[in-house]
């Protein structure tokens, strides 16, 4: 199981880092989505400010939508779909291994992300151990959300408009719970941080586990 | 309603070729009179709400409260859809047939026009007594939602053209995990800014006026009548769709059989099917 | 001994049409096997369900002694599928195709590498990625990601399609010393002369069922070469020709 998830993560990680869709096209395309949002706020520093952990995450989520479709077209291709079906991977270690290295993919674009928000917003950080921990278990559960639902429209002719729609209402909560840590760790309103990284803590361990019984049900059949 | 009923029921179905029977139309004629019944004692039997207060002056909903008897049915009722669902899709895990899923597809159709209704008529009597249309702290309203946007997801996923089993499947899924979502961001909510509007349970702490809370109970029979006369016809529909795919089915059987036994030179077509399971049908019209 | 394949009556709906309309077959270990057929006959849905990714609509079917309605699952494990696609990751070198698909099942890595060898991949096709392969290339490499498998049920869906002389060599060896070593073969070919070193057993689909053969009818002036122990089962045993003409393709297909 570990043996197989391994495989599947590392496989997913070494094609990224052959073609850095990831670096190349999604972060460029998530810094966008950040010098837009100044523009939106108009050149406001304070609102920019008190409003940063906030755009962060809608920047991350919009970044993940694309890293999970990128993540399941790279198995679409040339039979790849079928042959998986017949490799007798164990589902519960393909879906671990997919969503690790979708995990790991995020939070590489969070950290990079971060720096944007720093220079760009003028913020501060007050606590560096809320602000990594939010960010990697918020990471945690937008991948294995995004998993269970990439796998869900892989192979569909809609998925790409299916796929936000499917996923945007679910990850609401960690949008909630990451954006009350950071705003924490931020300094810019007395949140409970800890308390909300409690949520993202249960978001991704309900994700994991429905995402990994979910998985041998989707696989069942072609 | 007990599994035998439910499944009895099944079988009736499967007997008649039409969506309706007597007793559903009974039942769609009782929800339209219960309808308009509903509509004269909103209207002209219960009073306005309004109060005096210490001071003299006047306080209330006024002819806003009127809403009360589309908007707590309906929410009620989008739960219940949504509910159904939810232990369908776990009745589809157990029992793999069709009956359970069609059930599913059904109470979720419904549930989202229920849950549509309920989120426009909160809105709408939310600007004359909360001074707002929209609320995003309060729990009932973002978790309502929430779960309409993800059971329209769901319809979504079952437009898309696919076997039945695999269709099946996926929308299990969707229904499960949404169900657990809709728990998980109730809480979230909750959490991140507990400032609901809603009024708590007027209904159990008596407050209400006796008209008042005889038209909300009527309002609750009427829905649940339309609901029940929805589900049940929605679900005949989805039951003779399957019927006529499979009739289809078996007749591309026949047709396919017919090409094989064209190419067939010899008289040996019988032999190579010796467990005879599946014969070549006569072309009857479906 | 149980067969490798066994189907009885089996249907397979793709969407609401029956590819399959009612096959009875059945294949016994180490026993190399073609299905002929014209196209749309059924021959690739039919590899399909035995490999486990089609479902069987009614009827009933055995792969390695697995239902193919409950234990899909196993039945995946134990096959190679080989069909008009290779599901190589276009960019993972050939070597890194082999180390992941065969890593999947738990080759070892000396396995691999002769897999490589048995394809003929060596020295710079090895690190090449699999996107920049021709296309005879390819089919080489993805045959190496079966064979690690160690299949016990070979599923070839016209495995000799666009390869050149040798590469069929190759495939052909591949497939001969599969079934000496006890696997079985099914494949679905138009090419017979291809493949008369493996003296395999034909038979034909059309309609998305398997048709009989009288004997009677046969085309005049093909020679009998070697007929595999006839099955009980009331599917076609014929001879492959020896002499392939345009007679002997069109009459059963």
């Amino acid at each position: 199981m570990l043996r197989e998830m391994r495989l599947v993560a590392l496989k997913d990680l070494r094609i990224e880092t052959r073609v850095r869709v990831g670096i190349t096209q999604i972060l460029p395309f998530a810094l966008a989505v950040l010098v837009l949002f100044a523009f939106a706020l108009d050149t406001d520093q304070q609102a920019l400010r008190t409003y940063a952990p906030g755009l962060f995450w809608v920047t991350v989520l919009l970044a993940a939508l694309l890293a999970i479709g990128r993540s399941f077209a790279v198995d679409l291709a040339d039979g790849i779909t079928d042959r998986l079906l017949l490799s007798g991977i164990e589902p519960q270690a393909a879906f671990f291994g997919k969503a690790a290295a979708i995990a790991i993919q995020l939070v590489v674009l969070e950290v990079l992300l971060g720096f944007g928000v720093v220079l760009l917003f003028d913020v501060t950080v007050y606590r560096y151990g809320l602000l990594v921990s939010a960010g990697l278990v918020a990471a945690l559960g937008l991948a294995a959300a995004g998993t269970l639902y990439g796998a869900l429209v892989a192979g569909l002719g809609v998925r790409e408009s299916l796929l936000p729609l499917l996923v945007l209402p679910v990850t609401a909560p960690v949008l909630i719970g990451a954006t009350r840590a950071f705003q924490d760790a931020f300094g810019v309103a007395g949140a409970q941080g800890w308390a909300w990284l409690g949520l993202l803590v249960g978001f991704a361990a309900i994700y994991g586990v429905f995402g990994a019984l979910s998985y041998g049900i989707l696989l069942e059949e072609a | 309603m007990s599994l035998t009923t439910v499944l009895s029921r099944q079988n009736a179905t499967q007997d008649t070729q039409s969506i309706s029977s007597s007793a559903t139309k009974a039942l769609g004629w009782a929800a339209l009179v219960g309808f308009a019944i509903l509509v004269v004692l909103a209207f002209a039997w219960v009073p306005a709400d309004t109060r005096i207060t210490d001071q003299g002056d006047v306080v209330g909903q006024f002819d806003a409260v009127r809403l009360m008897f589309v908007h707590v049915p309906s929410a009620i009722l989008a739960y219940t859809g949504f509910g159904i669902t939810f232990l369908a899709s776990l009745g589809y895990l157990r029992w793999r047939t069709d009956w359970w899923d069609i059930m599913a597809a059904s109470a979720a159709e419904i549930g989202v026009i229920f849950g549509v209704l309920t989120l426009v008529t909160g809105s709408i009597w939310g600007r004359p007594t909360w001074q707002t249309w929209w609320e995003w702290g309060d729990v009932r309203l973002v978790t309502t939602l929430v779960m309409v946007l993800v059971f329209i997801g769901y319809l979504a996923v079952r437009r898309i053209p696919a076997n039945a089993a695999v269709k099946a499947r996926r929308s299990v899924v969707i229904a499960l995990v949404g169900a657990a979502n809709i728990v998980i961001v109730n809480r979230s909510v909750d959490w991140w800014e507990n400032r609901t509007l809603h009024q708590q349970s007027t209904l159990l702490a008596r407050k209400i006026r006796d008209e008042t809370l005889f038209t909300l109970t009527f309002a609750f029979v009427v829905g649940a009548t339309l609901f029940g006369w929805l589900l049940l016809h929605r679900f005949r529909v989805g039951y003779l769709e399957r019927q006529i795919t499979e009739q289809e089915v078996q007749k591309a059987i026949a047709e396919r059989q017919a090409e094989s036994a064209a190419h067939d030179t010899g008289s040996l077509t019988q032999a190579s099917n010796p467990t005879g399971q599946i014969q070549p049908q006569s072309k009857t019209s479906p | 001994m149980r067969q490798a394949v066994r189907l009885r009556a089996a249907v397979t709906l793709l969407g609401r049409f029956p590819a399959l309309a009612g096959v009875d077959l059945d294949i016994d270990p180490g026993e190399v096997v073609v299905v002929k057929g014209q196209n749309g006959a059924g021959k690739t849905t039919l590899l399909r369900l035995c490999a486990g990714l089609c479902s069987l609509a009614s009827g009933s079917g055995e792969i390695l002694g697995h239902d193919l309605s409950t234990q899909r699952r196993q039945v995946r494990q134990r096959v190679a599928l080989m069909g008009h696609t290779t599901g190589l990751y276009d960019d993972l070198t050939v070597a890194e195709n082999v180390a992941f698909w065969g890593g999947a099942v738990g080759a070892t890595s000396q396995e691999m590498h002769s897999a490589l060898e048995t394809l003929e991949l060596s020295g710079r096709l090895v690190n090449l990625r699999a996107g920049n392969l021709s296309s005879g290339q390819r089919r080489r490499a993805s045959f190496a990601t079966l064979l690690v498998r160690r299949p016990e049920l070979w599923l070839l869906d016209e495995p000799h399609a666009g390869l050149d002389h040798r590469s069929r060599n190759i495939v052909n060896n591949l497939v001969q010393s599969a079934a000496q070593a006890g696997a079985t073969v099914m494949m679905a070919s138009h090419e017979l002369e291809c493949m008369q070193t493996l003296q395999p057993r034909v038979v034909s689909l059309a309609g998305g069922m398997l048709t009989t053969q009288p004997a009677g009818i046969q085309p005049a002036g093909i020679q009998p070469a070697g007929i595999q122990p006839v099955t009980t089962q009331p599917v076609t045993v014929q001879p492959i020709p020896t002499h392939p003409t345009k007679e002997a393709g069109t009459h059963v297909a």
